[in-house]
């Protein structure tokens, strides 16, 4: 059920986000979503493509470090509160969130992923709280 | 102002006796007490008749750091634990120290080299002086501790770390000369300038080492301070800060050669290179007890001028360092090897990961950055874990070399690699 998040570590220098965007473009990847989390050395881009082995191996090629994590994405409805009751579900059966952004979708569900402290258990939680689960077939 | 007039400028002739006889007498002491010199002697085919003056120097075999490192902690010592007062140690790159040990005699003859080098810089029984190197295994502090109270100066043992309080004693006890690294020096200067403090000391000289500078340097410190700055040289294997020191004229540092035989050797043939060429300087000491020397090569760069100076000593003089015959670099006075930093990444991650270390001076003082590809097996889409990695790396430095680095994660492939050999180390300092 989880998702295939491509990371990718970028230097904090002009530019490089940029060099990555050219390479995926280049082999016609494309990209669903993204988050970027920065520290003043270096920033960690998180994407969705279509085509993740690819796209891993493209940046790999193009002398990148990156790798496939799975995180856990969930779609949401639009309606108040709905992102707070799936993070109280997680938060009540002890589990972290290392990191969490939003998720383009194609319907007008809004969705998000999250990386949990433990995947396996997140997902077992989520699953009883009725959650829909995001999977690449509905994203790409 | 000449500390001892007799030695220091006895003519070459005299001086050329004195140092033969005491060769003789050490190369004596080393056969008979140190086991590796008399295995050493006798694999060249040499006994210690055959060294009858500085002539036959050449004869005897040469003795570098590994020697000491192989022998650690006491082989090459040459006297008894009994007769040992006090060891230092310095920090080697495999985990072992080097260590070194004195006896009485040799404690009084460091502290008569280091006052020697106290009066060229001007420094009398009537100054107060603040010792600003590191007091402990390190010699410096106590190398010229001991040295500034043979002389009869007042001193301030105030050791490193503490540039207000430094600065505010100097002030409050009128302290007139200081001994410390010139880069802690400038440091000093510049606290004491941004504060409007330059007209409230009194301090007239400066002995500075441990660390290479150059002669802009020097002048610099100079100007800034209105005072005399002196360039003392060392290394705690020959004895410490005091084996050499520049005079008021500042062409050279007089080396003590009645205690120190100095030679210059070009470090691929290590044969002897002709007055004034560049080459390794090579000591061989003369009087010490605890750890005498044979022929050891310290792997710093310069040349040598047996003329005699304008200041009146007859003593060779060596020229300002022109680096390293290895890759030794000095950081905040501390020796470190690039093979200690990759020692440490190697332990820390089982193979070594490409690395570079960026030495630099930013506000007088040094810096360390320590540059660590990312590699896949390091790579973590969480930040956490990331800088868990650095804290990682930046602790098995400081264990490994005592100095605090400044660690940054970089992407891969993106440390130059020259000739398909890495280079591990940019030295932005311009010290020679």
């Amino acid at each position: 059920m989880a998702i295939r998040q491509l990371s990718v570590f970028l230097e904090n220098r002009a530019g490089r986000l940029e060099d990555v965007l050219a390479l995926l473009k280049e082999k016609n990847i494309n990209i669903i979503s993204l988050s970027l989390a920065d520290t003043s050395d270096y920033g960690m881009l998180r994407l969705l493509v279509n085509e993740p082995e690819k796209g891993k191996e493209v940046l790999k090629e193009g002398g990148f470090s990156a790798t496939l994590n799975p995180v856990v994405a969930v779609t949401l409805p639009h309606k108040v509160g709905a992102l707070q009751e799936v993070l109280h579900g997680l938060y009540q059966a002890g589990i972290n969130v290392e990191y969490m952004y939003a998720l383009c979708t194609r319907t007008d569900e809004a969705a998000i992923a999250i990386k949990p402290s433990d995947p396996d258990k997140a997902q077992e939680v989520l699953k009883k709280m009725g959650a829909h689960f995001f999977e690449e077939k509905d994203a790409f | 102002m000449i500390w001892n007039e007799t030695k220091e400028c006895m003519s070459r002739d005299e001086l050329a006796e004195l140092q033969s006889k005491r060769l003789v007498k050490v190369v004596n002491r080393v056969y008979h007490n140190v086991e590796f010199y008399r295995r050493r002697m006798q694999e060249a085919g040499i006994e210690p008749g055959d060294i009858r003056g500085i002539e036959d120097l050449s004869k005897l075999p040469y003795t570098t750091k590994n020697d000491l490192r192989d022998t650690y902690p006491f082989g090459l010592f040459a006297a008894p634990q009994s007769e040992i007062v006090r060891v230092h140690a310095s920090s080697g790159t495999t985990g072992k120290a080097t260590v070194v040990g004195y006896t009485r005699k040799d404690i009084d003859i460091w502290a008569e080299c280091v006052a020697r080098a106290l009066t060229q810089a001007g420094i009398t029984r009537g100054d107060t002086i603040q010792v600003a190197y590191g007091y402990g295994l390190f010699t410096g502090g106590l190398g010229a501790h001991y040295g500034a109270e043979h002389l009869g100066a007042t001193v301030v043992p105030m050791s490193t770390g503490n540039t207000k309080k430094l600065t505010t004693m100097m002030k409050d006890f009128g302290v007139t000369a200081i001994a410390c690294t010139p880069s802690y020096l400038l440091h000093i200067a510049e606290t004491l300038e941004a504060n409007g403090d330059i007209p409230n000391i009194k301090l007239k000289a400066a002995i500075c080492g441990a660390e290479p500078w150059t002669e802009q340097m020097r002048l610099q410190i100079e100007e800034k301070l209105h005072i005399h700055a002196h360039d003392i040289y060392g290394l705690s294997e020959v004895m410490g800060p005091g084996v050499a020191c520049d005079c008021e004229y500042h062409k050279g540092l007089h080396i003590y050669e009645d205690h120190f035989l100095p030679e210059i050797i070009d470090p691929k043939t290590l044969q002897p290179v002709g007055e004034g060429e560049t080459g390794e300087l090579v000591f061989t000491t003369l009087t010490k007890e605890g750890l005498p020397l044979i022929r050891y090569r310290t792997k710093d760069l310069t040349s040598i001028d047996y003329s005699k100076c304008e200041c009146g000593r007859t003593l060779a003089r060596i020229s300002r360092f022109k680096g390293r015959s290895d890759d030794m670099l000095i950081i905040r006075g501390v020796n470190v090897f690039p093979s200690q930093v990759e020692a440490a990444l190697l332990e820390m991650s089982g193979t070594t990961p490409h690395y570079l270390m960026i030495v630099d001076r930013v506000n007088n003082l040094d810096t360390l950055e320590v540059q660590v590809e990312v590699e896949e097996r390091f790579f973590s889409d969480e930040i956490r874990e990331l800088e868990n990695l650095t804290k990682k790396i930046a602790h098995a430095i400081q264990v490994a070399i005592g100095l605090n680095a400044r660690v940054k994660l970089v992407e891969p492939k993106t440390i130059e690699r020259s000739m398909g050999k890495a280079v591990h180390v940019i030295d932005k300092r311009k010290l020679v």
